[in-house]
């Protein structure tokens, strides 16, 4: 479902250029989750934004459900993440104008896949069914975070990316809300990508990867440490 | 997909209805005072032409002097006997009463078919001989036929609809009997014969036009729909800087809507189609608003307006205001031009605003001093440039573009001279609480610049307008005090009532100053050379701006002249040079006089030198000084003369002055206008920036300082800023006066006024801009003394 290669990333720096990203190569499977690790600034977020099409890498080829991430232009690159990609941030990014209801809808609206039966049982299990009129601001840092979870498996998209999902979160908010979006994530087949620093978080996922110093290496014990 | 991410970008407005109100408003105001503008100047056009319409018929082509001058008999006579088809056309001026009218004659047998207004030819039609034989019959607007009193010098009217309010035409006979009628214009027949003497044969001074062939007031009522235009742009400008903080704001506020829009597939492209849909949207609902409103005020407006064009230039202009689609769209163009333009910045910064960029609205980050430094400079190019416009350049466009380069110059300066003046203040600040006040004014200075910058222009723009009407009414009146010095102005009927009114007045011991003028052309310009008795009346009272030892001495004994101002500047004639008054008669200058409101040359001589130079000049018109005005004008009667004939000097200030306070009136009510959307401006952007500055006040907030202290330090530092800005706008409004009286007025009008100062008026201008200020800031104030510490403890939440 995921299939990146040899992908590089410098971002150009005062005096010299940072790289980022090196030679990195991964593949996750339809269904799968995968948990990427890796200390502050190792480029977990960097290479979440290629993979999720809304940052290009320098050189290698990223492929998400069968398309070429780098042979898309600015418009297919949006449709790419318009269809087939749910994306949860850290800061939520919901849109503050519109209420929960409309939130929760508003990529399955856009690529057409709106059903209003998934998206009650969404509601639902989220526990954000009597939320639905309220408006972002109204609502706590973890309710805030189950309507973006919402937005993104409302839409059914083959691939969950996933950036510190609980990091805004405290312990139990954060446990709650991962529960909900595994099982949400394994009954639907969708494949799950999730960048955190917590051992526990990914101590849940099927595989963990680590990004240290630019390339992925086996996971390790020192992942809990970095934590 | 595009409404779906419409919908989610208008959403915002729906939780910001205060702040999309401001924003409507806003863009009304501004199209509403361009439209009203727009509106005036459309009627006053289309009734010029209507009055060309009614007085020629069709669109007609005819024979003029080219310096507005009469045309001799000979010439007229000898273009018919050359085979010429054309109609003569003659004019007088009237006074009755209060009301300055022009009587034109047209001649029924020559004139061509369908030249003659309807309700004329009809009557000739059906009675020839009422029109053509003693006392004759005019033809007016019914509006003028009711204000004419029934005695007059004027024949029986017919009320006309449709004829210009100020005008009757009659018959040309009618016309010739009158004080002081020439023949202007000789209208030519469409169809001519085929071979024909040239017309630099016969009459090498008439020249071909078309139209009405009133040239004199044209240039006039030019520059008075020019100043309104100004007037009407300036307002929309300054509208406009609400419009570009409401709406740059407005994007700032989602840009993290915008970014999750696109983080969630939506093209950037959709994005910007849907903005530019809302703006359109925002653009057609203000600016319908604003053409209505703008039809209400200048329908309010007109009649002052009118008044001013008839009273000052003799120009045509009705009460009544028509709807005309022409002007409504020119409004609507305007709103969505306008709104394009104060969008631009903010549709661009969107535009390439990258996908992983800061969501963080960025109004409230601090602006660099570089950026404020460029702005400045650019400030002053432009104002390099305006003057450089008025040195190299010549006409109207000089004075506008000096105006326009200054104004826009001196507000581009504003938000530097305010940073260097607030960094001065934070290096002086005693207390923490004070250090933080003022570097706090700093970093507001960014959000707020727009409608400082309104403010500038708009308290600028009143200083100057202000200071250049007081100038103006101060000299005026003055001015009239000296011209008007006789008690009583008399018009005789014939020549024989003149020597009747001299002979009367010898017998009674009475000063009698005869006023009698031959038209001239005076170096290339349309003029006047009138003759004077030697009386201590002018030597006391003449309004001399500038002259050389005993000038009046000079006039009488040594045959100089005095010449008008309009003719010294257009002419670059000054006192100790010459100038040629005809072939043959050349003449030292004496001496230079203020002549307001007259747009042609003059020139003064000694009354026998004059009547030496052209014979047989009438004396039909007379200044009389007589200790009791009563008596004399019973005496007058006696004599035969109407009360028309006899205009005290007191009715003709009252009705100078009139004239003059309604020519200011729109301006007046239009610089009201313009520092009301000032004020609405700061209003605007201190309300939608409001919740913008938690994160600033939370930590003052949350270190002791009570809420109601904080709103009170709002209230008082958005007094300060108006204050600093009301300070650096005085030079600029100062400037901006002398540019209007010493170059634009010169330019437009041929006279320059002198400037005086009126500081009283600053000091109330000041106060009304601190108290637009203070209440501006009252409401954002009391609102964040009264918001809940649940909001302020957000900002700590990190959950913005």
């Amino acid at each position: 479902m995921i299939d990146a290669r040899d992908i590089t990333k410098t971002y150009p720096g005062t005096p010299r250029a940072v790289p980022v990203l090196q030679g990195l190569s991964l593949a996750v499977s339809g269904g799968e989750t995968v948990a990427l690790t890796g200390e502050s600034g190792s480029g977990k977020s960097t290479l979440l934004h290629i993979l999720g099409g809304l940052e290009a890498a320098d050189t290698g080829i990223v492929t998400i459900a069968g398309q070429d991430v780098g042979a898309l232009d600015e418009a297919g690159r949006a449709a790419l993440r318009r269809d087939s990609i749910g994306l949860v941030f850290q800061q939520f990014n919901l849109i503050p104008s519109l209420d929960v209801g409309a939130n929760l809808a508003f990529q399955a609206r856009l690529n057409g896949r709106y059903d209003a039966g998934w998206a009650g049982t969404l509601a639902e299990r989220l526990g954000l069914s009597d939320l639905l009129s309220r408006y972002p601001e109204e609502l706590s840092g973890g309710q805030q975070q189950r309507v973006a979870i919402g937005r993104a498996l409302a839409s059914r998209p083959p691939v969950l990316m996933a950036d510190e999902p609980t990091g805004n979160l405290d312990e139990d908010s954060a446990a709650r809300v991962l529960d909900l979006m595994l099982s949400l994530v394994r009954e639907t087949g969708t494949t799950l990508l999730i960048v955190t620093h917590s051992a526990a978080v990914a101590a849940q996922m099927d595989r963990r990867v680590h990004l240290s110093r630019g390339r992925l290496s086996a996971p390790s014990d020192a992942v809990g440490a970095a934590s | 997909m595009i409404l779906l991410t419409l919908r989610a970008l208008t959403s915002y407005w729906r939780r910001h209805r205060g702040q999309l109100l401001a924003l409507l408003a806003g863009l009304t105001l501004a199209t509403a005072l361009w439209s009203a503008v727009q509106a005036i100047n459309g009627q006053a056009r289309s009734d010029y032409v209507r009055a060309a319409q009614q007085l020629g018929g069709t669109e007609q082509t005819f024979l003029a002097r080219a310096d507005g001058g009469a045309i001799p008999m000979d010439s007229f006579a000898q273009l018919r006997r050359a085979g010429w088809r054309v109609s003569p056309v003659m004019e007088a001026r009237v006074v009755v009463g209060n009301l300055r009218l022009r009587v034109t004659g047209l001649d029924p047998f020559t004139a061509a078919p369908g030249t003659l207004p309807p309700a004329m030819a009809q009557q000739l039609a059906s009675d020839p001989a009422s029109v053509m034989t003693a006392p004759g019959r005019g033809f007016a607007a019914p509006e003028l036929v009711a204000q004419l009193p029934a005695e007059s010098l004027l024949p029986p009217l017919d009320p006309t609809p449709g004829l210009p309010p100020r005008e009757i035409v009659t018959d040309i006979s009618t016309v010739a009997a009158l004080p002081d009628a020439e023949l202007v214009r000789l209208s030519l027949h469409p169809q001519q014969p085929r071979f024909q003497t040239p017309l630099e044969q016969i009459a090498p001074d008439l020249v071909l036009q078309a139209g009405t062939g009133r040239v004199d007031a044209t240039r006039l009522t030019d520059s008075f729909h020019l100043n309104l235009t100004a007037f009407g742009l300036l307002s929309f400008a300054v509208g406009l800087f609400i419009v570009h903080a409401g709406i740059g704001l407005a994007f700032e506020q989602r840009r993290a809507t915008v970014r999750t829009l696109r983080a969630l597939g939506v093209p950037l492209r959709t994005v910007m189609i849907a903005l530019l849909v809302e703006l359109l949207c925002l653009a057609l609902i203000a600016g319908g608003a604003g053409v209505l409103l703008g039809y209400l005020l200048a329908a309010a407006l007109l009649p002052d307006v009118a008044a001013t064009l008839r009273g000052l230039y003799g120009a045509a202009v009705g009460d009544g205001l028509l709807f005309r689609p022409v002007w409504a769209l020119s409004g609507m163009a305007m709103a969505v031009l306008g709104t394009g333009t104060a969008a631009a910045t903010g549709l661009w910064a969107l535009a390439r605003m990258p996908l992983l960029a800061s969501a963080r609205p960025r109004a409230w980050s601090r602006v660099s001093e570089r950026a404020l430094w460029m702005q400045a400079a650019f400030g002053l190019v432009l104002l390099g440039l305006g003057v450089v416009a008025a040195w190299a350049l010549d006409g109207l466009v000089a004075g506008f573009t000096l105006l326009g380069g200054l104004l826009l110059g001196a507000a581009l300066m504003l938000p530097l001279s305010l940073a260097l003046v607030l960094r001065l203040g934070r290096s002086q600040a005693r207390s923490v609480l004070g250090a933080w006040f003022w570097a706090d004014a700093q970093q507001q200075l960014r959000g707020l610049s727009m409608a400082l910058m309104a403010l500038m222009l708009a308290l600028a723009t009143n200083i100057g307008v202000g200071t250049m009407v007081s100038s103006f009414r101060l000299t005026f009146t003055g001015w009239l005090d000296q011209r008007l010095a006789a008690d009583l102005y008399i018009s005789a009927r014939s020549e024989e009532q003149g020597a009747a009114i001299t002979d009367w007045a010898q017998a009674s011991r009475l000063r009698l100053l005869p006023l009698v003028s031959a038209e001239q052309t005076l170096s290339g310009r349309p003029g006047d050379i009138f003759g004077v008795k030697d009386d201590p009346l002018y030597r006391d009272s003449w309004p001399l701006i500038a002259a050389i030892a005993e000038p009046w001495d000079a006039l009488h004994d040594a045959g100089a002249v005095l010449i008008n101002e309009q003719l010294a500047r257009s002419a670059a004639l000054w006192p100790g040079q010459e100038i040629t008054l005809a072939p043959g008669w050349r003449v030292p200058i004496a001496g230079v006089y203020s002549d307001y409101g007259n747009p042609k040359a003059q020139a003064i001589v000694a009354l026998p030198e004059l009547e030496s130079r052209f014979s047989g000049l009438p004396r039909l018109r007379f200044g009389l000084i007589a200790p009791d005005t009563e008596s004399a004008r019973t005496q007058l009667q006696d004599l035969g003369l109407s009360q028309g004939q006899i205009t005290d000097q007191a009715g003709i200030k009252a009705f100078s002055l009139a004239i003059f306070e309604q020519t200011f009136a729109v301006t007046a009510a239009l610089n009201v206008l313009t520092l009301a959307v000032a004020g609405f401006a700061i209003f605007t952007s201190l309300t939608t920036l409001a919740a913008l500055r938690l994160p600033q006040l939370a930590p003052v907030w949350a270190l002791g300082k009570p809420r109601a202290a904080l709103a009170r330090l709002e209230l008082l530092r958005a007094v300060l800023l108006a204050g600093l800005t009301y300070v650096l706008a005085l030079p600029v409004g100062l400037a901006l006066a002398w540019s209007l009286l010493a170059v634009v007025n010169v330019e437009a009008f041929g006279w320059r006024l002198p400037m005086f100062l009126f500081p009283s008026q600053w000091v109330w201008l000041g106060l009304a801009a601190l108290l637009a200020a203070l209440l501006a800031a009252a409401l954002p104030a009391r609102r964040l003394a009264r918001r809940s510490p649940a909001d302020f403890l957000r900002v700590f939440a990190n959950e913005r």
